[in-house]
């Protein structure tokens, strides 16, 4: 690992890399050809490879976004990712028969120690396949489909030509062209009506390979009634030299359904993670985002919730930390189009060490839509006076009857708060981590058990060596 | 043979931003005794507590500290609390999303160890503390300090000191904002955790009304920064009768 990656990688324990042992990899940079390419070697139906196409053009022809942080954006140089990268030929659905460097990597994350416990299925990405794939037989027995997307394109056809791109057009922005045009792997699940998927389905995503590009593009469909709880999880290796993270991810919650879309975003500092993730909630459904963003170089990232069907609810919980050379620009978007919908938008981010942290979010209510309710709450915790925080707020109310709260704090952590735990015997990072975990308790305490312990672990380390 | 203090200050000086506050304290608790020390506001009262529990805003100019012959001087905040000092605040600091059952645990756990805070001992412990304090067991799922009344955060201090068992606990004006059944409840509190131990207590109070209840062995006058009388149980009531003028005056006149 060079000066630099030492640097940047600190205490994050995920940085290793694997040797690569690709079995397909396509030269770096992107063009008509590759889109192509990929989507023969994937053998795909003629309509999803001219999506790719179109998708290709509207990336090139698209400039790139002028909010966020245009800087760290410009440094982005397409022509050094590599596109498409292969490492096992094969999905398995057995941990053994996974090729050996990646089980490991796998058992390194705790993968399939988690999937034995408490998970109702499992799919692990890594590099551009899903390599392991898995969801128990009484769900497969209720007609519960949980396949990667390229399988579920293959034997759900249909279905997916009937959503995909529904939710999150090709052309929403830069990024959701690049991944439409180039994707691979994500996951596709189509719950049916009625039914409950009570634990929870998680899918793992390695990026392992240096100037690797990943571009996962899931699918959820909850039927009439249904209920389900996705986890994704996600680490990469440090290098020195930059990747890309580039996912869509579009929801649809029929009448009454439950989805619950729970993410734990913990890419190594030179990831470039920029997604587009939306959901779509008919009458009486809800649809919620638990989004936690601690690592990646630059992330922006904006669940939305499109509330077209009266009754419908939207939530969006969120936490945000940025280290050293980070920029974490979250939020969240909410578009009330029917009456008597609600919106819960809860963001907490913490800054240390020179970390930037923006909140940008948008919540607009129809003319249309009578007796709608919204509520926001912004909070962000400095740790030190190089760090920054932002809040971007926006609220386009268009019916007068909707009865709308916004609250933002930006609070420092004071001597006298780290006086009093210390004065309980724990150390001043100690103390740190208390004060940090706790801030982010109100997101923590919605994430399975084992997501909670885990993010806690994290943010201790986090705490280590900050004390100067 | 002499006994070692468990508390032994010599010529403590102290200063905030330049400003001297305590400006020369000899004070020595030996094992299982209760001291209480008086004064108007001002007088240097809860700059000791600070000063002994290692305030960073606080600079120690002179003197020395030992707790059980250990330099307290040298360590850090969290190292005294390991080694057995405990403080009572008199303004609490709230701490958002920590729930006071995890915090105790915790708490207990870095002073006395893992052992300490697991297994049915533990839960007894807190159990009675709970219920000898008033405090329902909903109280566990709240976060420190967060919408306390202030009743409250007065017996959560307290909670806290009687699972810690501290050697030495020091309340700073635990007494002030509570009612009398508070108040004796605080001081069973301490009898609890002091009384018949090789522990000490340091009740820093304005009032005599606590020191009915726990019954110090000495009373200690601090003005301006200094002790300038020390004395049994009686000096507490002569100080209700009389006010502290006399002692200023008293003091001048020895000057």
């Amino acid at each position: 690992m060079s000066e630099d990656a030492r640097e940047a990688v600190g205490d994050y324990k995920a940085g290793w890399h694997d040797p690569e042992n690709a079995t397909i990899r396509f030269d770096y940079g992107l063009s008509e050809q590759v889109v192509r390419d990929i989507s023969a070697l994937k053998n795909e139906p003629e309509w999803m490879t001219e999506i790719r196409v179109k998708a290709f053009h509207h990336f090139m022809e698209r400039p790139m976004p002028t909010w966020g942080n245009m800087h760290m954006l410009e440094e982005i140089d397409f022509d050094k990712v590599c596109y498409y990268l292969r490492s096992s030929n094969a999905t398995e659905k057995n941990w053994e028969d996974v090729p050996e460097d990646i089980r490991n990597t796998f058992e390194r994350l705790g993968i399939p120690e988690a999937e034995q416990k408490w998970l109702s299925g499992v799919t692990a990405q890594y590099e551009s396949e899903a390599v392991y794939h898995s969801i128990r037989e009484d769900l497969e027995e209720q007609g519960v489909i949980f396949l990667d997307m390229d399988s579920g394109l293959r034997e759900y056809e249909g279905i997916v030509k009937e959503y995909f791109c529904s939710v999150v057009p090709f052309s929403d922005n830069k990024f959701s062209a690049l991944n439409t045009a180039v994707w691979s792997g994500g996951s596709f699940i189509y719950v049916p009506s009625g039914v409950h998927v009570e634990m929870p389905v998680q899918a793992y995503f390695r990026i392992n390979a240096k100037n690797m590009g990943q571009f996962e593009r899931t699918l959820i469909i909850a039927d009439e009634g249904s209920s389900i709880h996705y986890v994704e999880g996600c680490t990469a290796p440090t290098y020195s030299t930059d990747s890309l993270h580039s996912a869509v991810v579009e929801l649809i919650a029929m009448p009454g359904a439950h989805i619950r879309y729970s993410t734990v975003q913990n890419w190594s500092a030179n990831v470039y993670n920029l997604v587009t993730k939306r959901g779509v909630a008919h009458e009486n459904a809800t649809i919620e985002w638990i989004d936690g963003n601690i690592g990646s170089k630059l992330t922006m990232k904006y669940p939305a919730v499109i509330l077209k069907g009266e009754g419908s609810h939207a939530e969006v919980i969120s936490v945000a930390y940025s280290g050293k050379g980070q920029h974490q620009d979250a939020g969240a978007k909410i578009h009330h189009l029917a009456s008597n919908t609600t919106s819960k938008i809860l963001s907490k981010s913490i800054s240390k060490n020179g970390g930037r942290g923006s909140y940008r979010g948008m919540v607009t209510v129809s003319p249309k839509a009578e007796n709608c309710k919204v509520n926001v709450v912004c909070d962000a915790l400095l740790l030190d006076e190089a760090s920054r925080s932002d809040t971007y707020p926006t609220m386009e109310v268009g019916n007068s009857g909707a009865r709308c709260e916004h609250e933002a704090s930006v609070s420092k952590v004071s001597d006298d708060q780290l006086f009093y735990l210390m004065s309980r015997g724990h150390s001043e990072e100690e103390a740190l981590a208390l004060i940090v975990n706790g801030f982010f308790e109100p997101f923590t305490r919605e994430l399975p058990m084992e997501y909670a312990v885990e993010l806690n672990q994290l943010m201790s380390l986090e705490m280590e060596g900050s004390i100067g | 043979m002499s006994v070692t203090p468990l508390l032994k200050i010599e010529g403590l000086k102290a200063s905030i931003d330049e400003t001297e506050i305590l400006k020369g304290i000899d004070l020595e608790i030996l094992p299982g005794e209760v001291h209480a020390v008086m004064g108007r506001n001002g007088s240097g009262k809860s700059t000791t507590a600070h000063v002994l529990m290692g305030h960073p805003d606080y600079e120690v100019t002179n003197g020395n500290v030992k707790l059980d012959g250990e330099d307290l001087l040298e360590m850090e905040s969290y190292e005294r609390a390991r080694a057995g000092v405990f403080l009572s605040f008199q303004y609490p600091h709230s701490v958002p999303g920590l729930q006071v059952g995890n915090f105790l645990r915790r708490s207990v756990s870095a002073i006395n160890g893992e052992e300490a805070a697991k297994g049915p001992e533990f839960r007894n412990l807190l159990k009675e503390g709970m219920e000898q304090l008033g405090l329902d067991r909903s109280f566990l799922a709240r976060y420190v300090n967060d919408g306390f009344s202030g009743g409250e955060k007065k017996r959560f201090e307290i909670l806290q000191m009687m699972l810690i068992k501290p050697k030495l606990a020091i309340l700073d004006e635990t007494d002030s904002g509570l009612d009398i059944d508070g108040i004796r409840t605080v001081a069973q509190g301490v009898d609890a955790a002091i009384r018949g131990s090789n522990s000490g207590a340091l009740i820093i109070t304005h009032y005599n009304r606590i020191l009915e209840h726990v019954k110090p062995d000495k009373i200690h006058v601090l003005i301006d920064g200094k002790i300038v009388k020390s004395g049994g149980p009686e000096l507490a009531n002569k100080l209700e009768e009389r006010g502290y003028d006399w002692i200023e005056k008293e003091v001048m006149a020895n000057e």
